[in-house]
């Protein structure tokens, strides 16, 4: 089928946005992704072909539904009509109108008809001392019901810091033994989308991948989605110049500061934190709505180890290379000093020379030709 | 054995010492740059991150070194084995020339210390024109290096690496083709990431490559020619002007595919009346052009090929040709807005002299020293 033949009518109707936006919206997502443009074009027909949906289960843990607040708060056109209609989400504890044994029944029913078939979104931290006791859903254990929904799961996405690493709730001394999903469930592979709260940008892009290529996007060793999390905030944060040149800000409204020096004295973990907020920021509302953007130190909330481990104002280990302790004075120049007599001297010379010495080989290769006339 | 020979003559001659002295001040100079930074030695500026070093040392100076690049191609892809005697110099030539492009690259680098960072995959961008020519120079100095290695090999007398060495050569000498042809024309291509920049007379978005690999191949040709006719009349050997003149046939063909892309880019551009505008823009163009085309024309009859002196001094006019068309894009006419100058400080241009001496001093070295030129009598 041709691309413009596709019949996009019947998702306007749905999603509320118009083809053009919501094509634009999956470029967007494609090359947020790295993919080509005929990538945004699978996705588009991928969200516009219902058949296709996958049920989603998500879980809740120990945790302040963060990743689905920010999911839901999201300025992107429609992006959770968008993802409520992607997928179909048969169990969320925040979002379901049902409750009680009602949802818990729709749950159980739907992971036995899409067994193997659906996707298991966890969100919050599992506590696993004294056999998971510290938190309870319908009178079973979180880690209960993570290891039985994991069991048959298509594939196992954990959305937010708790449920990647622990987040504050591992933080020491970490009363109840907190965990995130990878770790609970050791040997299964999940894909890790860390934040607090997490960008729901890294979110639909990585659902997206997987709806329309039924499979997950290339991930590091940590489950981290390449695409997302590849490469440390601090190489592509627009304050970086400044920590190469050895300006830093070292208090909140110094002179450095308010001129948007680098933050890294200040306590700023970019240098050790995977993840894109410098390209994406957040909230979709540009004009660098994210921590450094707005002055405040990264503080590393999507790396484990490092968010709700080190102090605010600890420095950061720089996993590039570090700058030396003495920088040359950077001039401001416009002006070089012009030309002077010396140096236009010296060009004249170097050029005569050049011309000279040709005209010298040249006499000489003229007395030898005659020479050997 | 082999048919080249070292020339076995005094190394330390006067000429040798006088550029001693001129590579000594640019010690100096380079001194002072590593220590208090690129300002106190430079005249760069905001508006004019490149000057000198990289215009001279790296665009013009890897375009000047690209004799084994043109030679190459003529002998082993066109097989005309009749020219292989001037392969080995104009392969030293080209070693000391590229050697010292990426040696000015680095001088020129404000944070040297992260140089080997273009080494690390994970560092790279691979949508960076820079990023090409920075990899394909490096990985052509050691190609030039393993080439050049069987002289080396001779006169240690290591037969069986040699031999060795000779089974796979013909893999390098095919990636000493490829390599200039990609970063030459790369470099070409970074005129293109200096857009309005550029003075339309040379910013052309399609034919940028094609017109840079072109007067690089010339210029490459033009070297050969120059530096036979100097070895013949410095060293007082036999004249090389029947191989020479071959040469300038190729020159002369090149050259007018050249100026047919050039003249028909502004011709169709709609910038022909930029050629008559009187600016600084204009004249260079117009000198630029007569450099280009006084070879052509000279060239083209045979006896003017066979006359030595013509010969060379077509060589001259296009190496100035070549060089002038760099200088012209990337410092003379370029622009980077208004209240920006620039003109090459003296100890900037002490280094490029400098360097330069260098190179001619470990030429005439290895010329001496090593069996690179060709033994063989010929009338």
């Amino acid at each position: 089928m041709a691309e413009n033949d596709f019949d996009f009518s019947g998702l306007e109707k749905r999603l509320g946005v118009s083809r053009r936006t919501f094509l634009k919206f999956c470029t967007g997502v494609a090359a947020s992704l790295g993919l080509s443009s005929n990538a945004a074009m699978a996705m588009a027909k991928a969200v516009a072909d219902p058949k296709r949906r996958p049920p989603v289960i998500w879980l809740h843990g120990q945790e302040c539904t963060g990743p689905t607040e920010a999911l839901l708060r999201c300025e992107q056109p429609t992006l959770e009509h968008l993802l409520l209609d992607l997928i179909s989400l048969d169990y969320h504890q925040t979002l379901d109108t049902g409750a009680g044994h009602q949802v818990e029944e729709i749950k159980k029913r739907s992971m036995q008809e899409n067994k193997g078939k659906y996707l298991l979104v966890i969100e919050g931290a599992i506590p696993v001392k004294d056999n998971g006791i510290y938190c309870k859903i319908a009178g079973e254990t979180m880690l209960h019901l993570t290891h039985e929904a994991a069991e048959h799961a298509a594939a196992i996405v954990a959305y937010g810091s708790c449920a990647s690493w622990g987040g504050v709730q591992a933080a020491a001394p970490n009363p109840t033994g907190a965990k995130g999903a990878p770790q609970v469930l050791e040997g299964k592979t999940v894909v890790t989308i860390p934040g607090c709260p997490p960008n729901p940008a890294n979110f639909i892009g990585t659902v997206l991948y997987f709806v329309t290529y039924g499979k997950l996007p290339p991930i590091d060793e940590l489950g981290r989605p390449k695409w997302a999390y590849g490469r440390l905030i601090h190489e592509n944060c627009y304050r970086r110049p400044h920590f190469d040149a050895g300006r830093f800000a070292t208090e909140f409204g110094d002179k450095g500061h308010r001129e948007g020096w680098c933050l890294y004295k200040m306590g700023c973990k970019g240098p050790e934190t995977y993840n894109n907020c410098p390209s994406l920021e957040f909230n979709n509302l540009g004009g660098g709505v994210w921590p450094v953007g707005v002055g405040h130190p990264c503080f590393g909330c999507s790396e484990g180890g490092v968010g709700f481990n080190k102090p605010m104002f600890a420095l950061a280990d720089v996993k590039t290379h570090t700058p030396p302790n003495m920088f040359p004075p950077i001039e401001d120049r416009q002006q070089s000093s012009g030309v002077t007599a010396g140096a236009a001297a010296l060009v004249g010379v170097a050029v005569g020379a050049a011309l000279g010495a040709s005209a010298m080989v040249t006499k000489k290769l003229g007395e030898q030709e005659k020479q050997q006339d | 054995m082999s048919e080249h020979r070292a020339l076995n003559r005094r190394v330390v001659t006067l000429p040798f010492m006088l550029l001693g002295v001129l590579f000594l001040i640019a010690l100096y100079y380079l001194g002072v740059r590593f220590v208090n930074g690129m300002g106190f030695v430079t005249n760069l500026n905001g508006g004019y991150a490149w000057g000198l070093w990289v215009v001279y040392d790296i665009v013009i100076g890897t375009a000047l070194a690209c004799g084994g690049y043109a030679l190459a191609v003529v002998v082993y892809v066109a097989n005309k084995g009749k020219y292989h005697p001037l392969m080995r110099p104009a392969l030293l030539a080209s070693l000391l020339g590229y050697g010292l492009g990426g040696l000015g690259a680095f001088i020129d680098m404000g944070r040297y210390w992260q140089f080997y960072n273009i080494l690390l995959p994970w560092h790279m961008n691979f949508n960076a024109v820079m990023l090409e020519v920075g990899l394909c120079v490096a990985a052509y100095i050691l190609v030039l290096l393993i080439e050049f290695a069987p002289v080396a090999l001779e006169k240690f007398g290591n037969t069986n690496l040699r031999q060795k060495l000779n089974k796979v050569l013909f893999f390098f000498i095919a990636l000493g083709v490829l390599l200039p042809t990609m970063h030459q024309s790369s470099l070409g291509s970074m005129l293109i990431a200096m857009g309005h920049k550029v003075h339309p007379l040379w910013q052309t978005l399609y034919l940028q490559p094609l017109l840079a690999v072109l007067t690089a191949f010339t210029m490459g040709f033009a070297v050969v020619v120059f530096e036979a006719s100097l070895s013949s009349v410095g060293f007082g050997r036999p004249s090389e002007t029947p191989l020479l003149s071959g040469l300038g046939k190729a020159i002369v063909g090149l050259i007018a595919v050249y100026l047919l892309f050039r003249f028909g880019e502004v011709v169709v551009q709609g910038k022909l009346g930029l050629l008559f505008a009187g600016d600084l823009g204009s004249l260079m163009f117009l000198l630029e052009s007569a450099l280009f085309i006084y070879p052509m024309v000279v060239l083209m009859s045979p006896g003017a090929r066979s006359n030595s002196r013509l010969l060379l001094w077509s060589a001259v006019s296009m190496l100035f040709a070549g060089s002038l068309y760099r200088l012209n894009a990337f410092l003379l006419t370029y622009n980077p807005g208004p209240g920006y100058s620039y003109f090459p400080s003296v100890p900037e241009i002490m280094v490029t002299l400098g360097l330069v001496a260098l190179e001619v001093m470990v030429f005439l070295y290895v010329v001496k020293r090593f069996p690179v030129l060709h033994g063989e009598k010929r009338a």
